[in-house]
C-alpha cells in the first residue's frame, strides 16, 4: 500500500500544464486529441516560457474542448470563431503568446474565413488544427477534410466533395510557418509546435488524428490503434514538399513535415509602426 | 460635431481602447473619427472580415483589460447576435453601436430605421437580459456612449446603443467635459490569492462576479457552455438555473437603477406619447403643438429601451386614456407599452415612416384622435 501512496503523491511532469481537476477528459478511447494535447504540453515544457503570458483559445467540437484542460488562461468560445477571439486578445495585449487549438471543421469550415484573413493579416498566432476528417461531436458528419470516397453519417454513399488541403490553404493565405504531423509523431509534433510558437506571425500546425468513434468505425478501419499503425506504415516525412502535393487521398500515403517557414511583418508590428509615423507627422 | 463623431468621442472619453469593426453603412462616421484619434489616445483597432469576427475580437480584447467597442448597422448587427450570447455568458463588458436603417435585409441603408429594437432585446438565442440605450441628439450620443461603457463595466454585460443615420449626421455643439469629470464605473476586479480565484463566484449583493485580466497569473478558464463557479462546463439543469437565472437576474432585479427616461407634461395628461431615438424629437414637437390646441398630451422618452421601464409605464397607464407610440417600424415598443399598461389605457402604434422624420404630422394626428 505504501508504494501506491508514494506513486499517487508523485507529481506528473505535466501536472502544472494541465487542469488535473478536470481529468478524466471527455474524449473517446482511441481518439488522437489527447496526443495533440500531450505534444502541446510537451512543447510548453520545452519552451520554458512564462505560462502566465500564454493564452489558449478553442472553438467548438471535440478539439474545441482542449482549452478547458490546459492550465493557462484559456477560452472556450464559439464554433469557428476562436481565431477571431484570439485576434482580439493578441491586439489587446501584444505581449501575450496566443495559441488557437481547434478542429478541422471549426477552423477550416465555419471558421474558414477567419483562418484565411488572420493568415493574410499575419496576426501573431499559432494555430494547431487537429484534423480527424470528420465532424465528430455533432455525430460523424462529412467535414471539409473528409477524403473521397470515405463514408460519414452524411455521406452514406461515400463522400464526393473535394476535401480541403489545410497546409495549402494556410500557405496561400499567407501563413509564415506550416507543418503537418500525425498523432503518432509526438516528438516531431512537439518540436514543430515549439518552432511555430517562436515564429512571429501566423503559424499553422496540422495534426492528423484518428477518430475511432466515427471515422474509422463507419469506414471499418479498426480502432485508434489500427489507425496509428496505418499512420506508421503510410506517413512519409518530406520537409519542404510543395503544399500543392499535400492532398490526402483515402487510405493513401500521408505526407508530413515542415512545408513553409518564411518571414513577413506581423500585424501588430505594422500597426504600431503606422501609429508611430502618424504621431511623428 | 456630428452624432457619429460625438459617439466616437464618447467612447474615447470613457476610456475605450479597442475598436473592432467591418465596413458597413451607415456607421462609418464613428469608425473614421475613432481610428484617426488612435495614435494620440493609445487605442487600437482592427478591421475584421465580418461582423461575427468583429464582435468576437472585441470580446477577446476586453479580457486583456481594455474597454472595447464595435460599430455596425443592419445585417452587421444580425451577424453579431452569436457573440452577444457569448458576451452575456462570459459576462464580458463591451459596447455595440447599431445604427438602425430601414430593413428588412438590405432595406434602404441610407434611411433611418427603428426595426432592430426587439432584435437588440431577443436577437441571440437562449435566455438573457440586455441593456440598450437610445440617444436622441449629438450631445446625448456623447453622454449615453459614456454611460453605455459605464453600465457595461458595472453589470458585466454587452450594452447596445441604438440610433439611426439622421442622428448620426446631425450636427450640433457637443459639450465634452474635462476628463476628470467623466465618470465611468470601474470594472470589478478580483484581488485575492492567485489560487483562490473562481471566475463566476458572485457577490450576493449585486450578483456580479469579479473579473481578472489575462496574464495576471490566475490561469483561469471560461466557456460559453453552462458553467459553475470555476468556469468549468457542467451539463445539468441545476447548473443551468444557477448560471443563467443569475445572468437574467443581475439585470432584471436591478432594472430600477439602470433605467433612464425623460418625461414632460405628464401630470393630468389624457394621452401620453412614448417614443425614443430620432422619433422622440418629432414626438415632442407634436405634443407641444397638441397642447396648444388644448389637448392634454404628455411626453415620455425612453433613454434606456432595455430594460424597459415597466413600472413607470404601468403607473402612467393608470392615469391616462391612451398611449401613442410612434416608431419607424410597424409596432415593436408599442407591444411592450401594451404589455405594461395591462389594458388600463389604449395603445396606438403609429408608423412614423423614415421620410416623415422631421415632420411631426402623423404623431399629431394620432394625438388629436384623443378628443374625438
Amino acid at each position: 500500500m505504501e508504494t501506491i501512496n508514494t506513486i499517487q503523491e508523485q507529481k506528473h511532469p505535466m501536472d502544472d500544464l494541465l487542469r488535473m481537476d478536470r481529468i478524466p477528459h471527455i474524449w473517446c478511447p482511441g481518439c488522437g486529441i489527447g496526443n495533440a494535447v500531450s505534444a502541446f504540453a510537451e512543447a510548453l515544457r520545452k519552451l520554458e516560457y512564462d505560462l502566465d503570458k500564454v493564452v489558449v483559445v478553442s472553438g467548438i467540437g471535440c478539439t474545441g474542448r482542449v482549452a478547458g484542460y490546459i492550465k493557462t488562461d484559456s477560452f472556450h468560445t464559439t464554433h469557428g470563431r476562436a481565431i477571431a477571439f484570439a485576434t482580439g486578445i493578441k491586439l489587446g495585449n501584444p505581449d501575450l503568446k496566443v495559441i488557437v487549438i481547434s478542429g478541422d471543421g471549426d477552423l477550416v469550415s465555419i471558421g474558414g474565413n477567419h483562418f484565411v484573413h488572420a493568415a493574410r493579416r499575419n496576426i501573431d498566432l499559432t494555430v494547431i488544427c487537429v484534423n480527424n476528417f470528420i465532424y465528430a461531436m455533432t455525430g460523424g458528419q462529412v467535414a471539409p477534410t473528409t477524403p473521397i470516397p470515405a463514408y460519414t453519417t452524411t455521406s452514406p454513399f461515400g463522400n464526393f466533395e473535394a476535401p480541403a488541403n489545410v497546409p495549402q490553404l494556410a500557405e496561400a493565405a499567407g501563413a509564415v510557418y506550416v507543418a503537418r504531423w500525425t498523432a503518432l509523431h509526438m516528438r516531431r509534433l512537439a518540436d514543430s509546435i515549439v518552432e511555430a510558437f517562436n515564429r512571429p506571425g501566423f503559424s499553422v500546425v496540422e495534426v492528423i488524428s484518428p477518430c475511432a468513434m466515427y471515422y474509422s468505425r463507419i469506414n471499418k478501419l479498426g480502432d485508434g490503434l489500427d489507425m496509428m499503425q496505418f499512420y506508421y506504415n503510410n506517413s512519409i516525412i518530406r520537409h519542404g514538399e510543395s503544399t500543392d502535393n499535400l492532398n490526402i487521398d483515402y487510405q493513401k500515403e500521408i505526407i508530413v513535415g515542415k512545408f513553409v517557414d518564411r518571414e513577413r511583418p506581423a500585424f501588430s508590428e505594422s500597426l504600431n509602426e503606422w501609429l508611430r509615423k502618424d504621431q511623428v507627422e | 460635431m456630428s452624432g457619429y463623431e460625438a459617439c466616437a468621442e464618447g467612447a474615447l472619453a470613457a476610456g475605450c481602447g479597442f475598436l473592432g469593426y467591418t465596413p458597413i453603412q451607415p456607421s462609418f462616421g464613428i469608425v473614421r473619427r475613432f481610428i484617426t484619434r488612435c495614435a494620440e489616445t493609445g487605442a487600437t483597432f482592427v478591421q475584421m472580415e465580418d461582423e461575427i469576427s468583429s464582435l468576437a475580437a472585441v470580446l477577446g480584447a476586453v479580457w486583456t483589460g481594455r474597454k472595447a467597442l464595435t460599430v455596425t448597422s443592419g445585417q452587421g448587427f444580425a451577424q453579431m447576435m452569436e457573440h452577444i450570447g457569448l458576451g452575456v455568458m462570459l459576462e464580458t463588458p463591451c459596447v455595440i453601436v447599431n445604427v438602425m436603417h430601414d430593413g428588412a435585409s438590405e432595406g434602404i441603408p441610407s434611411m433611418p430605421g427603428g426595426g432592430d429594437v426587439m432584435q437588440a432585446r431577443w436577437g441571440s438565442h437562449g435566455d438573457y437580459e440586455i441593456i440598450a440605450l437610445a440617444p436622441n441628439s449629438p450631445q446625448e450620443m456623447f453622454d449615453l456612449t459614456v454611460e453605455a461603457f459605464s453600465l457595461s463595466e458595472r453589470y458585466r454585460t454587452p450594452v447596445v446603443i441604438l440610433f439611426d443615420p439622421v442622428l448620426g449626421r446631425m450636427k450640433d455643439s457637443v459639450n465634452i467635459p474635462e476628463a476628470a469629470k467623466i465618470r465611468v464605473e470601474k470594472r470589478k476586479y478580483y484581488k485575492g490569492p492567485k489560487d483562490g480565484y473562481l471566475p463566476y463566484k458572485y457577490d450576493e449583493k449585486d450578483l456580479i462576479p469579479s473579473m481578472v485580466d489575462i496574464s495576471q497569473g490566475y490561469r483561469f478558464h471560461v466557456t460559453g457552455l453552462t458553467h459553475d463557479e470555476k468556469g468549468y462546463p457542467v451539463m445539468n439543469d441545476e447548473c443551468q438555473e444557477w448560471n443563467v437565472h443569475r445572468l437574467v437576474n443581475k439585470i432584471r432585479l436591478f432594472a430600477d437603477k439602470i433605467v433612464r427616461m425623460e418625461e414632460k407634461y405628464l401630470e393630468e395628461a389624457d394621452v401620453a406619447v412614448v417614443s425614443y431615438g430620432v422619433v422622440s424629437r418629432d414626438a415632442l414637437t407634436a405634443v407641444e403643438a397638441a397642447r396648444k390646441e388644448g389637448i392634454k398630451a404628455g411626453y415620455f422618452r425612453l433613454q434606456t429601451v432595455w430594460p424597459f421601464p415597466e413600472k413607470r409605464i404601468a403607473e402612467i397607464a393608470a392615469g391616462i386614456k391612451r398611449f401613442v407610440v410612434p416608431e419607424i417600424n410597424f409596432g415593436q415598443i408599442s407591444l411592450e407599452v401594451e404589455r405594461c399598461s395591462r389594458g388600463r389605457a389604449g395603445v396606438d402604434a403609429v408608423y412614423h415612416a423614415a421620410r416623415e422624420v422631421g415632420k411631426p404630422g402623423s404623431i399629431l394626428k394620432a394625438i388629436q384622435k384623443t378628443n374625438k
